[in-house]
């Protein structure tokens, strides 16, 4: 009778700790770059094509940065919640458009010259952004991928909340719901802006 | 039925795909043979963060394509094989490694089936050695009395 409890229980543990593998999210990978200082970028900002800006132009701030793209179906439902951020919150949003026509897929790339990439991911995130609200401080367009690959983007949209010293504190990969702005990246700001 | 014919679908698409990009690298892989070789050897060992359990040689996933391109780069660059690794590590985690590195996380992943195997051991053995002694506990010779019971269980069964 005893043999059957041990392995009852032996059984038992294996269900849970499969029960708990199942339950995580492959997609959440750690970043090695928490705690690590933002990489460096300069790109061109949406609005104004003829300047641009990098971390170094927002040290001192606390500051979130948002992988977006016309393209990435999460970003719509992600959306609605940065709107409503921006209006109460007073903290600089600043957007990554991530690959915006390239990442699409529907464009023949070999066949497009730069300067008409470049147009149409201008072209096509402001129509988004005039389309469903514009809730960043600026956007910055990262036309080949090549910043995202620094930050470690694997996946759009991803967040990372950076600090004054201009440090990442935190990164979050997928869309941000109302939980996640509340119970982890609210809290974080407050903690950081002390 | 619908479901499996989106599948069937789902991989001529990939696999036709899979071919143009065979294509392109083999013009690539004539234009510069030990470069591409290299680039072949490291994609192999970085996983596409995406396709999670595909490599980025295997993948054809957007970030496998600007990965293997990055890694095109920077051997075209003169980078070491660490460097080029650590290029991937600093930016996407150990977890881009195919073959995660042996350290104080992975002890268990790498231990485990080791220490599963020994487990499984030390039990077999525990089970034969209690089996070996409960067999030779019964393995005794009659006594006296149970002598007398056998050989007159005997005698009464003896056809006469």
């Amino acid at each position: 009778m005893n043999r059957y409890y041990w392995i009852l229980g032996a059984f038992a543990a294996l269900v849970a700790l499969l029960a708990i593998g199942l339950n995580l999210n492959p997609r959440d990978v750690p970043s090695p770059l928490v705690g690590k200082p933002a990489p460096a970028f300069s790109l061109n900002v949406l609005a104004k094509p003829e300047t641009t800006l990098g971390p170094k132009e927002m040290q001192g701030k606390v500051w979130l940065l948002n992988v977006w793209a016309s393209w990435c179906v999460s970003c719509r439902q992600e959306h609605p919640v940065l709107v409503e951020f921006s209006k109460k919150v007073n903290v600089p949003l600043i957007g990554l458009n991530y690959k915006e026509v390239r990442g699409d897929g529907a464009f023949d790339m070999s066949k497009m010259a730069a300067d008409e990439e470049k147009k149409l991911a201008f072209e096509r995130a402001n129509k988004w952004l005039a389309d469903h609200g514009d809730p960043y401080t600026l956007t910055v367009m990262d036309l080949d991928g090549r910043v995202g690959i620094d930050y470690g983007v694997y996946g759009v949209p991803e967040t990372y909340v950076i600090d004054k010293a201009g440090l990442i504190r935190m990164k979050h990969t997928g869309p941000i719901t109302p939980d996640v702005l509340g119970q982890k990246i609210m809290p974080l700001l407050a903690e950081l802006n002390k | 039925m619908k479901r499996l014919l989106t599948l069937v679908f789902a991989f001529f698409i990939t696999s036709t795909a899979a071919l143009a990009v065979d294509s392109a690298t083999e013009a690539a892989l004539a234009a510069d043979p030990v470069a591409e070789k290299r680039l072949q050897k490291l994609s192999e060992e970085l996983r596409c963060l995406v396709c999670q359990n595909q490599t980025i040689a295997d993948s054809n996933a957007e970030l496998a394509q600007d990965l293997r391109r990055e890694v095109r780069t920077m051997i075209k660059d003169g980078k070491s094989d660490k460097e080029i690794v650590d290029f991937m590590v600093t930016r996407y985690g150990d977890f881009v490694l195919y073959r995660p590195p042996v350290k104080g996380i992975t002890l268990l992943l790498w231990g485990g089936p080791v220490a599963l195997m020994l487990l499984g051991l030390f039990i077999l053995q525990r089970y034969l050695r209690r089996r070996t002694t409960r067999l030779n506990a019964e393995d005794q010779p009659l006594s006296a009395d149970e002598a007398s019971r056998a050989e007159a269980l005997l005698k009464e069964n003896t056809p006469k």
